[in-house]
């Protein structure tokens, strides 16, 4: 690694015609993207951009962020080739197809995820804006463990708003967050997951302006959200695209990502934009059945405004947000960060979906030939690899983020496997 | 100013604004309970799954309306009938940007322009965002209302008033609807800094819900807005709602009214 190996700014070098230089001053992806947040919270909005600019340009801030990264969350993570996984793939394919498999190991950092990348960088923002309470949405939980994690190392107070029926199937991160000392509020509006909750962190946000930061968990929201948890996340791309050019003189062919908000694919893919020959794909929970009820906002949705940005959206013809569905909690959100949107309109990246039972499927195949236990958001991307490799040729790589562990979903697996614990 | 239903409410001292969900109860007949009892501005709410700027009682309004099957098509019949029953009252949609901009803007506004509709408040419609639906109203000659709060200092003040028409909604407190009021010296304050700022009418609102809050509001603004107050009402009636809003819409518009010169 360099010596400065987390840094995010420290990318490949921009081309002309950069496909990484979105969005444009007023936080558009093309037509997605923006600020679509009540009046009130306009100025802090706009305070936050101008503060994320001068962060951006602040030698001290980089270091502190970096050096988080290395020492408290144990950053570079390891670039892994799953041996056992490449060959059982292989087993269906065609004579010389069977692409090498590759993951990137966010798994391992601390809290289990990716999701405490982007929540180092949030802090130490909210820091230097001098606010002095942390409210944030959660899903799964694993943002909510991560946002609670980087609160107890601030010293800062932390309010999570987590759907009842997600504090209900996550009770083991429910105590996590309280463990780390955040107070955990159930939302009881709406469906009562992940959407509801984003609705209630803005409902205290809009309230709290004078001194609470929001942490928002996934690459959306209003701008300038979506570019810095990119921003922050891609600390996992740019990693991923040393680590592999340093272990086979090469670039990978294809990455594949799960997609809920797209946090840890957008991370993984935009440093690689401008590599023609890397091809992208993002996946999506398929749930039951795109024709059922689902979690693929791009298959499945068009474009539409919530939660602060313009995006593909699960939606009825009047504009009414449909409820998701994903055996994976991470995943089931209505919506996308809008540079998914984005990169699905000029093409760069494609995007697939997979079910409940695909995923499931290949959550079993991760534990038993590599001895690792993916969490459920990351299975599906196992699941489109499962898929793929097999038609691509034996010297060809596909590069995989794994994302999360398993250890929050044994419970869900074991239920829906008709297992006892 | 070209003379609209709004400069005519207005022109009347100080007027009462009231809000109430559309499709949630019987809509028709609480609308003209709020004519009756004295309303001069009415905001219909096109009801949204995700209403995040909006406290419990509106949510759940909300949802109750949506819960009985109201779409789009439903609220503009409503506003056209309330049209052809009230001529002069004016009636402004509020609402979320996504069922305001699913179908376009042009769709949008030829819509609100036909029901007779005279103004729109979007509340995640910022300024910023004005294309997606500002510049289809304007040509359509209905008025987009803009909201100004508590956190709009002197830079962002005109950045609001730029394209706004019909009257400036002060949202008084930096919260969601129906929750606590703001001190009155600090809407005073607040008043005439938007008045120096806007040759527009002032009306004030979110956690208005008594004829004597009401009354004290009206003495320092052009409008007082009362809404989960009313909805509660609905909530609580149903299919009788009619009576009890009429009832607390006469003693709110008394004492707005009251409050005149």
């Amino acid at each position: 690694m360099t010596d400065q190996p987390n840094s995010f700014r420290n990318q490949p070098p921009a081309q002309a015609n950069s496909l990484r230089q979105q969005p444009d001053s007023r936080g558009h992806f093309g037509q997605f993207g923006g600020r679509y947040v009540a009046e009130t919270l306009m100025p802090l909005v706009l305070e936050l951009e101008a503060e994320y600019r001068r962060a951006k340009r602040d030698p001290a801030f980089q270091a502190e962020f970096d050096d988080l990264l290395e020492h408290y969350v144990g950053r570079p993570s390891p670039l892994y080739f799953a041996p056992r996984l490449t060959e059982e793939l292989a087993k269906s394919a065609l004579p010389g197809k069977g692409a090498q498999v590759w993951f990137k190991r966010d798994e391992l950092n601390h809290t289990g995820a990716h999701k405490i990348n982007n929540c180092v960088g949030q802090i130490l923002l909210a820091i230097r804006m001098g606010k002095t309470r942390i409210i944030a949405e959660t899903g799964a939980g694993q943002h909510g463990v991560a946002t609670a994690t980087v609160a107890a190392r601030f010293g800062l107070p932390c309010v999570i708003y987590m759907g009842a029926k997600d504090v209900e199937r996550q009770a083991p991160n429910v105590f996590r967050m309280k463990l780390l000392g955040a107070e955990v509020i159930p939302v009881t509006s709406g469906a009562n997951t992940l959407k509801d909750a984003m609705n209630e962190a803005l409902r205290d946000w809009v309230a709290n302006v004078h001194d609470t930061f929001y942490i928002i968990g996934t690459a959306a929201g209003p701008h300038p959200y979506p570019e810095l948890v990119r921003d922050f996340q891609s600390v996992i791309g740019k990693e991923a695209r040393e680590q592999m050019l340093k272990r086979t003189g090469r670039l990978p062919d294809l990455l594949v990502a799960a997609i809920g908000g797209g946090s840890n694919a957008i991370g993984l893919f935009h440093p690689f934009l401008d590599d023609a020959s890397v091809k992208m794909l993002g996946v999506e929970a398929a749930g039951h059945g795109l024709d059922k009820e689902h979690a693929a906002s791009l298959a499945g949705g068009r474009p539409g405004i919530l939660h602060g940005n313009k995006t593909y959206l699960l939606q009825d013809e009047d504009g009414q947000i449909t409820e998701a569905h994903s055996i994976s909690a991470g995943l089931d959100y209505p919506g996308i960060g809008p540079e998914h949107s984005w990169l699905k309109e000029i093409g760069r990246v494609d995007y697939t979906s997979v079910t409940d039972v695909e995923a499931l499927d290949a959550f079993q195949l991760l534990c038993r030939t590599e001895g690792i236990i993916p969490a459920l958001e990351p299975a599906h991307a196992i699941a489109a690899v499962k898929k793929i490799a097999p038609t691509m040729g034996k010297d060809q790589i596909i590069l995989a983020n794994l994302c999360g562990r398993g250890d929050k979903d044994i419970f869900t697996v074991a239920e829906a496997l008709g297992a006892e614990i | 100013m070209t003379m609209t239903r709004f400069t005519a409410a207005f022109a009347r001292g100080p007027a009462l604004v009231a809000f109430v969900t559309a499709g949630d109860g019987p809509t028709p007949a609480v609308l003209d309970a709020l004519v009756e009892g004295g309303a001069d501005v009415i905001e219909l709410g096109m009801p949204f799954t995700d209403p995040m700027a909006d406290g419990p009682a509106i949510q759940a309004a909300n949802l109750r309306s949506l819960g009985a099957g109201t779409r789009t098509a439903d609220i503009f019949r409503i506003a056209a009938d309330f049209r052809t029953r009230h001529p002069d009252t004016p009636l402004v949609l509020m609402g979320y940007a996504n069922p305001m901009c699913t179908r376009g803007p042009e769709w949008f506004a030829a819509e609100c322009a036909k029901a007779g509709v005279d103004g729109v408040i979007c509340v995640d419609l910022p300024p910023e965002e004005d294309p997606e639906l500002g510049p289809a109203l304007r040509a359509s000659g209905v008025s987009l209302i803009r909201l100004a709060t508590p956190t709009s200092d002197e830079a962002r003040l005109p950045v609001i008033l730029k394209d706004t028409s019909g009257f400036l909604y002060y949202v008084s407190v930096a919260g969601i609807t129906g929750k606590q009021q703001a001190a009155l010296g600090s809407i005073e304050d607040a008043v005439a800094r938007l008045k120096a700022a806007t040759a527009l009418p002032v009306a004030v609102g979110f956690g208005v819900r008594t004829p004597e809050q009401a009354s004290a509001i009206a003495k320092v603004a052009d409008g007082v807005v009362v809404g989960s107050a009313l909805v509660e009402l609905v909530g609580q009636h149903g299919a009788n709602a009619a009576g009890p809003v009429r009832e607390l819409t006469r003693a709110l518009a008394d004492a707005v009214h009251g409050a005149r010169g």
